[in-house]
């Protein structure tokens, strides 16, 4: 692991801001563990993937602009979501073809960009986690950071390494789990039957925790399986890998132990 | 083929109601894509030639009408002859007349996609041609009144049964105590059947997979023999191809020819690959006396120099929907027109208009599969957001989506405001579906709802967490 | 009509492409292309092999498509090779045959019992035998071209096809194969005179349009049958 350290600026995500702190600061954990000093620019709500994926070009540009307005003069951005380390790293540079300067800049944030578990693993060179987590848990590949960002074998490698954690390969795990985005909002019921489709290849591994990189996708299924009243638990792959899954319930399940 | 594809959600209702489609597309989806990935795995070179087929393409399209017009002087040359057509109506007419030439009763065809987008069928049975399907999967879906549900597979959305039914229902003459439980029954009937109408047809037709510059020839890709059969018994040959089969020579074929089949169903070569130049030749035992290739522009050259343009390299293999998430659960019919899944969203809007076929390029998840699989490398899920940038431009998108997005925007780019706003929501919302952990039912979530519960958020923003953190770091 | 569409067409095609027609140094370009093309990308399956490996890679890959192989020694065999598969089938000793020269050099006549019409194949012929132009080894694919003695429906009415060929015949590549049909069959001024049809075939015909189950004899032969002469042969 690199000694220098590095000044990073945590990407947030819109859903994590809103739904579940706990990943981002265990973002946050993991990076400092790493030798980075971590920053969270106020100015950041979200990466305008709503607005460029729903044709509104105009509004991803302007949440674009203020993206890389927040950002500039880190070492590093990461972000703990790959659909959102997509859009900036694969997309922002595509939005300002016509425009140089801005082109310019969002080439140097894209450059500068990393999902959190491909950055803790490629850039930091970090083998292994100081973690534990007892039970057996099955990975679900998110689209955007599996074929945008190339994240595939660190979050297994890292997640090999956590003490009491038994992974069991998910059949179909880069199939989409049908959350998209906007696609959930569109299309409803054939989204609903994407989730139904992936709850049942999860159920069918036997394993009580599922794990993924993208709130979205957990969201989406942690929400199919609690309708279907299967109790697997549900975590973001940071909450495991920096421990802290104890601290939180799972997603989806009460705030307080209570019987299903 | 008249458009449903404004019935989209309809008729993915439908479909994911539907138990025959649904067994259908399971077999499908462990089919497929597993063979696919067998028969690349056997080819270390296929990636590259991926490259390689893009780079022919693309030279092509970029010099499209030298090709066309070295075309049709070989086909010529050869004694065929060359007909442009821009429309469905044309191309119609031009058959029609060349079946009229030589009084044709009965036109065996083989599959072709072009024959679907321009109602070949409709309009040769008004005008007293009896055109019979002899792709098996096409015959089936002939004799059952339904449309294509996949590109290469037109009957896949069926299973045993009902094929077996529709044959009981058009194959009379045959004994109705017949036993016609398994594949290789309905097979040899389907033969038997069709074996009849090739020797008795007058016109053969067929579409192109290829068309080579360089000799005139065009190319056929089967598995069941049909299209040589349509082609080489009847007096004449037609051969339907729109204006982007084009490929310089048959080297560049052999190129596209290694990527096709082991995209499309994961064979290394398909049973018949066929290469037509002409009519019979002086001497030949036998060969159509005419050969006629009817091209079709159809809105092609129009996206031509547009963001559309790599949709023109598309050699309709079929693996972007033998690998999309949605397609497998709602199959081909949903779509509504000839072209369904990943390529049918791109494809469609351009040929019947964005406002009929909307919906199309609007349900997908981006989830880039069909990219990573497409043997042509053309950017399905970029083309689908240039379809739905259109749309915003024209105000397509329904009012309430759109006023939706513009509120959501409008906080999205006043940080301040944003995050007093996610503060009070995650408190609000953590506070009422905290107890539970999660909604089973939330105004303006309904779609959401009706089928998942929404989990609940933690009850506080990471913004204000993160900022109490940081003022407690302070002290 | 017809002129005016064709020139419609032309016309929409170049304004997408920002151009008139195409230039002179377009042109030569174009032609350059046509007239000396780059090499294709050619898969090491079969062209890093030496003839012989050549000839067992296309027997293998045949095989794999169902295609059934009887390898013998001398053209003196032949006879009683398809005599023998006949009757291991339990197919009638009716047979067609193209009337090439290539199978005129068989000795039939050894084996009597086989009842052999030259000529083109009907319907009903339950058993038709070809020769072939060339063996593709990469894939295990035949490629056969029509001709005076070669009506392509011989290829595809009868149910059972067998084609007699030579381990010379043999080829690694698509390429090669077309590089051979180039020098055979030309014009005088040097042109490639292609044959009507050239049918690459890669085992018996099938579908899987019934619940993707693969089913042999859709329409084409549900058979194919190769007998391979080993000896160095004259190719055709």
């Amino acid at each position: 692991m690199s000694d220098a350290p590095v000044r990073v600026g945590l990407f947030v995500t819109c859903l994590v801001d809103l739904f579940r702190p706990s990943v981002g600061f265990a973002a946050v954990k993991l990076l400092e563990e790493a030798g980075c000093t971590v920053e969270v620019p106020a100015a950041q709500t979200c990466c305008g993937q709503p607005a460029y994926n729903s044709g509104d070009k105009a509004d991803a540009k302007a949440i674009a602009r203020q993206v890389i307005d927040a950002f500039a003069g880190f070492d590093y951005v990461v972000v703990p979501s790959g659909s959102c380390g997509g859009m900036i790293k694969e997309h922002y540079p595509a939005l300002f073809a016509d425009d140089p300067a801005l082109f310019q800049r969002a080439q140097h944030l894209a450059k500068r960009t990393h999902e959190l578990v491909s950055f803790l693993a490629d850039v930091r060179g970090l083998e292994r986690v100081r973690a534990h987590y007892d039970g057996v848990a099955t990975y679900h590949d998110a689209c955007s950071g599996l074929r945008e960002l190339g994240v595939k074998q660190q979050p297994r490698k890292l997640l090999a390494g956590v003490e009491g954690l038994t992974l069991k390969e998910l059949p179909g795990a880069e199939i989409c789990c049908g959350f998209g985005g906007t696609f959930c909002v569109k299309y409803p019921e054939i989204s609903e039957r994407m989730a139904a489709d992936k709850a049942a290849d999860i159920a069918a591994t036997g394993a009580d925790t599922l794990l993924a990189g993208d709130l979205g996708c957990l969201l989406n299924m942690a929400g199919k399986l609690s309708r279907l009243g299967n109790p697997v638990r549900v975590h973001h792959v940071a909450e495991v890998l920096a421990g802290v899954s104890d601290e939180t319930p799972p997603i989806g399940a009460p705030a307080r132990a209570e019987p299903r | 083929m008249q458009a449903t594809s404004h019935s989209f959600k309809a008729n993915a209702h439908q479909a994911l109601g539907n138990a025959n489609l649904q067994k259908a597309l399971h077999l499908m989806r462990s089919g497929f894509p597993a063979r696919r990935a067998a028969a690349i795995a056997r080819l270390p070179e296929f990636e590259a030639l991926r490259e390689e087929g893009k780079v022919i393409k693309d030279h092509v399209l970029e010099n499209l009408d030298f090709y066309l017009e070295t075309f049709e002087r070989n086909v010529v040359a050869r004694g065929g002859e060359v007909h442009w057509c821009r429309t469905p109506q044309e191309a119609r007419d031009t058959v029609l007349a060349i079946c009229r030439r030589f009084e044709a009763k009965t036109v065996t065809k083989g599959k072709s996609m072009i024959a679907e987008e321009i109602a070949l069928n409709d309009h040769l049975e008004q005008n007293g041609i009896t055109p019979v399907e002899t792709d098996l999967g096409e015959y089936i879906i002939q004799i059952r009144h339904e449309y294509p549900s996949h590109i290469i597979a037109p009957a896949i959305h069926l299973v045993k049964e009902q094929i077996a039914q529709s044959f009981r229902e058009t194959h009379t003459n045959l004994d109705p105590a017949r036993l016609l439980e398994e594949a290789p029954t309905l097979v040899a009937e389907a033969r038997a059947v069709l074996r009849q109408k090739f020797l008795a047809a007058d016109v053969g037709i067929t579409g192109a997979n290829f068309c080579i510059a360089e000799t005139g020839s065009t190319i056929i890709v089967t598995n069941e023999g049909n299209g040589d059969l349509t082609q080489t018994l009847p007096k004449a040959h037609i051969v339907l191809a729109s204006l982007e089969k084009m490929v310089p020579t048959l080297e560049d074929a052999a190129t596209i020819l290694r990527l096709l089949a082991r995209s499309a169903t994961g064979q290394d070569f398909s049973a018949y690959t066929t290469v037509s130049t002409g009519p019979r030749r002086p001497g030949d035992m036998d060969g159509p006396e005419e050969y006629h290739v009817v091209f079709i522009d159809n809105g092609r050259s129009a996206m031509l120099g547009t963001e559309f343009q790599d949709m023109l390299r598309c050699i309709r293999c079929g693996a972007c929907m033998n690998h999309c998430p949605v397609y497998a659960t709602v199959g081909g019919h949903a779509y509504g027109w000839v072209y369904p899944g990943p390529m049918g969203a791109v494809l469609t809007p351009s040929l019947v208009g964005v406002d009929e076929a909307g919906h199309l390029p609007n349900a997908s998840t981006f989830c880039g599969k069909c990219e990573s699989v497409c043997p042509m490398k053309i950017p399905l899920p970029k083309m689908m957001r240039h379809w739905r940038e259109r749309e915003y431009e024209n105000k397509l998108s329904p009012v309430t989506y759109r006023s939706g997005l513009a509120l959501w925007a409008f906080f999205a780019k006043r940080p301040a405001l944003y995050h007093t706003l996610a503060e009070w929501g995650a408190r609000f919302l953590g506070a009422v579906g905290g107890p539970r952990g999660h909604f089973r039912s939330l105004p303006l979530a309904g779609g959401w709802t009706a089928g998942r519960d929404m989990p609940a958020p933690e009850g506080r923003s990471f913004q204000s967490l993160w900022a109490e953190r940081q003022r407690k770091k302070a002290t | 009509m017809k002129e005016e569409a064709r020139s419609q067409i032309l016309g929409s095609i170049r304004r997408a492409l920002k151009r008139g027609p195409v230039d002179e140094e377009r042109q030569r370009a174009l032609d350059e292309r046509l007239a000396n093309p780059r090499p294709n990308l050619i898969p090491a399956r079969a062209a890093s092999l030496q003839h012989a490996a050549q000839v067992d890679l296309f027997v293998a890959m045949a095989e794999e498509v169902q295609t059934t192989v009887a390898r013998v020694s001398s053209i003196a065999e032949v006879p009683s090779a398809v005599a023998d598969y006949l009757a291991q089938s339990n197919l009638p000793s009716r047979l067609v045959m193209t009337p090439e020269p290539q199978l005129d050099e068989v000795p039939w006549d050894a084996r009597p019992m086989l009842e052999i019409r030259r000529g083109r194949a009907e319907d009903g012929d339950a058993v038709g035998i070809t020769g072939c132009f060339a063996a593709i080894a990469e894939t295990g694919t035949l490629m056969l071209i029509s001709g005076q003695r070669n009506p392509t429906r011989n290829n595809f009415l009868p149910d059972t096809h067998i084609v007699v060929m030579h381990r010379d015949q043999v080829v690694g590549t698509y390429e090669d194969g077309w590089t051979q049909l180039r020098a055979r069959q030309h014009t005088a001024a040097g042109a490639f005179a292609i044959p009507r049809t050239v049918n690459f075939i890669t085992g018996p015909s099938r579908t899987g349009d019934i619940e993707q189950r693969i089913e042999l004899g859709a329409h084409g032969p549900r058979r194919l049958h190769i007998v391979l002469i080993e000896d160095a042969g004259t190719s055709p």
